[in-house]
């Protein structure tokens, strides 16, 4: 289970990594693994607006389908439309697999998610 | 015991005691007392498999049939040939007692059949993609409504008055609680007013709903509305009668976006109204949008090809209550059904079928109107059905053809108050020469 | 063991049919229809002969399992035998060859055996009257939610738009409330796999519409609470809706009505023996109490004056649902059923159901983990996952139970249990079948300890292997292209 330093995580198995002022968000190893092999995933469209614990997207495998959640408050910047086509790629290298660029409504939100260590902690309690 | 159920009385007594049970009531102990009914159903008394046959029978007797009158009667529900060998397939207890295919190693005859089935919808209606069935003709339009909502993600539909009414209200009563809007429009010389339908399109129009041959059997200018969809990035929804994809254009040429329709008239009985089949098809680029089941092909891993239910994440069964619609049955037999009907038919015989269709009514037709009695209704085209108008109580008329043995048309005063006396009839293929001319002796004769 | 598409055989000029000669005078096509209205080119139907049609449906209706095959312990679905005799009087030229537009005094006998199937029905179910309009179950749960809501917006209660469903409940039961505009609220089973009155009283409000119930649940247990949670729903102007998939286990020994359910649907294909026909047609009948007759779907069958009739005067109904009047057919097949059942026969088919659940359980909860210990009903849940941890899923094991030529249990439902297997044996099955098929799982559990990739890769003895899912989803093929298509 790989679960890199130096990004965010969230307790629904997402991860955020700020770059400048863009928070690029993705899937976590974990969450891709309980999966299994992604078919088909769902993004939001630029420019909308989204509330942290709000649904941003869903990820689905052959048998399951699960709501994406948004980690922290933003606007919608950038959407990964090269992962709508190759879904695949969350499986072999989640933390590579960004799905949406956002630009944070409030900075601070990011101090209440989790660090590798916490989140490692989470896991393995799962 | 009854002869449904293997075990008996002894053995029931052995594995009750096997756990310990003395009397089968400990087996319901959770079942609180007060709520136990603590008497007898009360139900007829059993009967044995000869007394059921004679009691239905007598049951059966009491109804008016196809095989012993003349049916020109349609609205809906068409009495068209059925070649015996679909009933010896659809027969095969391989298929009727099977569950629903999850299990695909088990189940390879059904999810092939389906795929088969698929493949000729789409062949027939023009279309990409088709699902496995869905109830019938009237919620295949209810389903497809929905499915318009979600993708134009507006609440409005606009449907035809030429549509069948009862696929109408049934699209009334889903879009009631489902919080949609179904806004009707009229009809002109018996097709849809296409100006006005124009007039009705707004910002929260999702969809417009036609039938094609229409309720009043006419042909509708489906260029022309689906060019009016697409300029108002709507879609448009169009019904149809499979038989007649026999000889016309089918709605996919001409730019509709999902097709629908009730597919009883291909090799299933008419049944006093079901089980039928509502079949579904649309444009790839909605597939994942689209209700119900589908089949999709893949290899096993060896190589071998076979059948799976695929994009199933749509489902009830995974997405519960977003899914894209709560059905989690399909037809399976009724489309067996069909699909057995349009192999033995094939191309050749489907034309013919329609071609048949055609030449009759238009002779019916024909013969009618060279009655004063009856005059033309509707300049438009038509296909196996057509309305005349009668001088004479259609009610009347009806009954009184019925004591002939002949099931007359359809009283389209029933459903459209400005239409009184108005006969909707519909002549299939089975239909004789000699049946039609009695048709038209029999009701000038009544007048 | 692949069998061809029916496309791919077959070749121009065979035919399959034979009709007669047009006997009318021809008109040429286009004089009567516009051109623009014609078809240019035929659909690529099959060219085959009527012995190539039945070979080939021959050779798939092989590559298929039904109940007429074997054990089918699928949970849930109630895969009971299907009287022959059933098949026979639904296809009496009386029945099938019955227009459904014809007027009531010539169609008789159907809306007489239509009326005498809602009151069997409804004294069944302890209900007022029973709609055999809903072609199938979920279509029953659609039609009886919509009546929940006409009713509670005909008493100015518009507010109650939410709805309460357990965590083990069917898929469809969410999905058909969403589709009358309700809000899901699930509802946690506890420990002993019951509804958890304390955890329902704090979620019922004034915003709360009703309850949906499975009773018995899909974990094969009877509600132990139904009078309080009856209580606390109807105290809070709720409605209690029965799902009656599971209404094998309690016939003639209890009753919904009797439970305080309002709304009932019924599964015809499963309770009343009419066959599944590989996913549909079913029939999915919707009774109710007294008070909401009037909103049952039209037409409503009645009996006045001597005379059966459709009743399509009903003022507060929810309208109707799908053409004409419900499958009539597959009504013949399930009140054919009842007419040879009678009330003891019913009561005996619900104890035997229920017997044959329990003796099986008791075999094979000794290798597989049993969540809930008690007396099951008609079906029971086990779970594998004392097998997972060995690396063997229970997907693996029902794969492995075909190469032993029985149907595996419904699996992964319901999903509150961890690796599920849901085993319903119905009361069709005899004792030697059980003994058998405890024998069989008990040598699949040893298969798991002493050679699992044995059993990871069945089955090896169907007509065909494992198939690629993740295929199927991400390159889909869903129909035939004829090859001129492909060319193009």
């Amino acid at each position: 289970m790989k679960i890199p330093e130096g990004i965010k995580y969230s307790k629904d198995h997402e991860w955020v990594k700020m770059e400048g002022n863009l928070a690029y968000l993705g899937i976590t190893d974990y969450a891709q693994d309980s999966l299994g092999d992604i078919v088909f995933i769902e993004l939001p469209a630029e420019g909308d607006v989204l509330a942290s614990g709000q649904p941003m997207g869903v990820v689905e495998s052959v048998k399951a389908a699960s709501d994406v959640y948004m980690p922290l408050s933003g606007t919608v910047k950038k959407v990964n439309n090269v992962l709508l086509d190759n879904p695949e790629s969350i499986n072999k290298d989640p933390y590579d697999s960004w799905m949406i660029a956002v630009e944070p409504t409030d900075a601070s939100e990011l101090e209440t998610l989790l660090d590798h260590v916490e989140y490692k902690k989470l896991c393995a309690k799962l | 015991m009854s002869e449904y159920m293997s075990g008996t009385d002894s053995e029931r007594k052995t594995m009750l005691a096997k756990m310990d049970y003395q009397a089968m009531d400990q087996l319901f102990h959770d079942v609180p007392t007060k709520v136990r009914l603590n008497r007898d159903l009360e139900l007829p008394m059993p009967l044995s498999e000869m007394e059921l046959a004679r009691h239905m029978k007598a049951l059966a007797n009491r109804n008016v049939t196809t095989g012993e009158y003349s049916c020109f009667l349609g609205a809906g529900a068409y009495d068209h040939y059925i070649p015996s060998a679909v009933d010896h397939v659809i027969s095969r207890s391989e298929f009727y007692t099977a569950y629903t295919p999850y299990q695909p190693e088990v189940s390879q005859g059904t999810l092939q059949a389906i795929f088969e089935y698929q493949t000729m919808v789409c062949e027939l209606t023009g279309m990409d993609v088709a699902n496995a069935s869905v109830y019938d003709g009237a919620t295949a339009i209810a389903e497809a409504a929905n499915m318009a909502c979600r993708i134009i993600r507006k609440r409005e539909i606009i449907i035809s008055r030429t549509v069948n009414p009862q696929y109408r209200k049934t699209l009334h009563t889903y879009a009631r609680f489902n919080g949609q809007r179904v806004v009707e429009t009229d009809y002109q010389g018996g097709a849809t007013d296409i100006a006005a339908l124009e007039s009705k399109i707004n910002s929260e129009t999702a969809a417009i709903v036609i039938q094609n041959p229409n309720f009043f059997g006419a042909i509708e200018n489906v260029k022309e509305i689906a060019a009016l969809a697409a300029k108002n990035n709507i879609l448009l929804i169009t019904s149809v009668d499979p038989i007649s994809l026999g000889v016309l254009k089918p709605p996919g040429e001409m730019g509709a976006d999902i097709v629908v329709g009730e597919g009883q008239s291909m090799g299933n009985s008419l049944s006093f109204g079901g089980p039928y089949l509502g079949f579904f098809a649309a444009k790839g680029k909605y597939l994942r949008q689209m209700p119900g089941r589908i089949v999709g092909q893949t290899v096993d891993g060896k190589g071998n090809t076979g059948f799976v239910l695929t994009m199933q994440t749509r489902e009830q069964h995974i997405r519960r209550e977003k899914a894209t619609s709560n059905i989690c049955s399909n037809q399976a037999l009724n489309a067996l059904a069909a699909t057995v009907y349009l192999t033995l038919m094939g191309k050749q015989g489907l034309r013919e079928v329609a071609s048949l269709c055609l030449q009759k009514s238009h002779y019916a037709y024909k013969r009618l109107t060279d009655n004063e009695a009856f005059t033309s209704c509707f300049p438009q085209p038509f296909f196996k059905e057509f309305t005349v108008k009668s001088r004479y109580p259609l009610n009347e008329l009806n009954h009184k053809l019925l004591a002939d043995e002949i099931i007359g048309g359809y009283d389209l005063g029933r459903d459209y108050p400005e239409l009184e006396n108005c006969w909707l009839l519909a002549v299939t293929e089975k239909r004789s020469r000699e049946e039609i001319d009695r048709l038209v002796k029999k009701a000038v004769e009544k007048i | 063991m692949s069998q061809r598409l029916i496309f791919e055989v077959g070749k121009p000029g065979r035919k399959g049919y034979s009709l007669p000669k047009c006997d009318v005078p021809v008109r040429v096509i286009d004089e009567i229809v516009p051109e623009e209205y014609l078809r240019n080119s035929d659909p690529e139907l099959p060219q085959v002969s009527e012995v190539d049609a039945i070979r080939h449906f021959t050779a798939l209706s092989r590559l298929n399992y039904g109940v007429d095959s074997g054990f089918y312990p699928l949970g849930s679905c109630t895969m009971k035998y299907n009287p022959k005799i059933n098949e026979d009087v639904s296809r009496l030229e009386g029945f099938s060859g019955v227009h459904p537009a014809l007027p009531d005094c010539a169609v008789q006998g159907c809306l007489e055996l239509l009326y005498k199937m809602d009151l069997m029905l409804a004294e069944i179910t302890g209900m007022a009257r029973v709609s055999l309009q809903p072609a199938a179950g979920a279509h029953g749960e659609l039609s009886g939610l919509m009546i929940m809501r006409a009713y509670h917006e005909h008493n100015k209660e518009e507010q109650r738009k939410k709805i309460i469903i357990p965590d083990t409940a069917h898929g469809t039961n969410p999905a058909s409330a969403a589709m009358v505009g309700y809000e899901v609220i699930e509802v946690k089973t506890d420990s002993r796999g019951n509804v958890n009155p304390a955890e329902l009283r704090q979620l019922m409000s004034e915003e709360v519409a009703g309850l949906m119930l499975t009773n018995p649940s899909t974990l094969g247990l009877f509600e132990e609470n139904i009078i309080e949670v009856a209580e606390i729903v109807h105290n809070s102007g709720g409605l209690l809706y029965y799902d009656g998939a599971n209404l094998n286990a309690i016939m003639g020994i209890t009753r919904p009505g009797d439970m305080g359910f309002d709304i009932v649907h019924l599964n015809l294909h499963k309770t009343f023996s009419t066959p599944h026909g590989g996913g549909g047609p079913g029939s999915g009948p919707v009774g109710v109490k007294k008070e909401l007759v009037p909103f049952l779907p039209t037409p409503v069958i009645q009996y006045r004056d001597g005379h059966y009739m459709r009743d399509y005067e009903q003022p507060l109904s929810i309208g109707q649902v799908k053409s004409f009047y419900g499958n009539f057919a597959v009504v013949v097949k399930a009140y054919a059923y009842i007419m040879t059942m009678g009330a003891a026969g019913l009561r005996n088919v619900s104890e035997t159901a229920v017997l044959n659940a329990n003796y099986l359980m008791n075999k094979l909860k000794e290798y597989f983990h049993l969540p809930y210990e008690r007396t099951c009903m008609h079906e029971f849940v086990l779970s594998g996952q004392t097998q997972k941890e060995k690396g063997v899923s229970t997907l693996d094991m029902a794969k492995r139970m075909m190469d032993y030529g029985f149907h595996p249990p419904t699996v992964y439902f319901p999903l509150i249990v961890k690796e599920a297997m849901m085993f319903e044996p119905t009361e069709t099955e005899n004792r030697e079948v059980l003994d058998e098929v405890a024998e069989i799982l008990l040598h699949i559990a040893r298969e798991v300890e002493e050679s699992p990739e044995l059993v990871k890769g069945a089955p090896y003895r169907t007509p065909i292997g494992r198939l690629d899912e993740v295929k199927a989803v991400r390159e889909p093929v869903l129909k035939w292209t004829p090859p001129r298509k492909n060319n193009e």
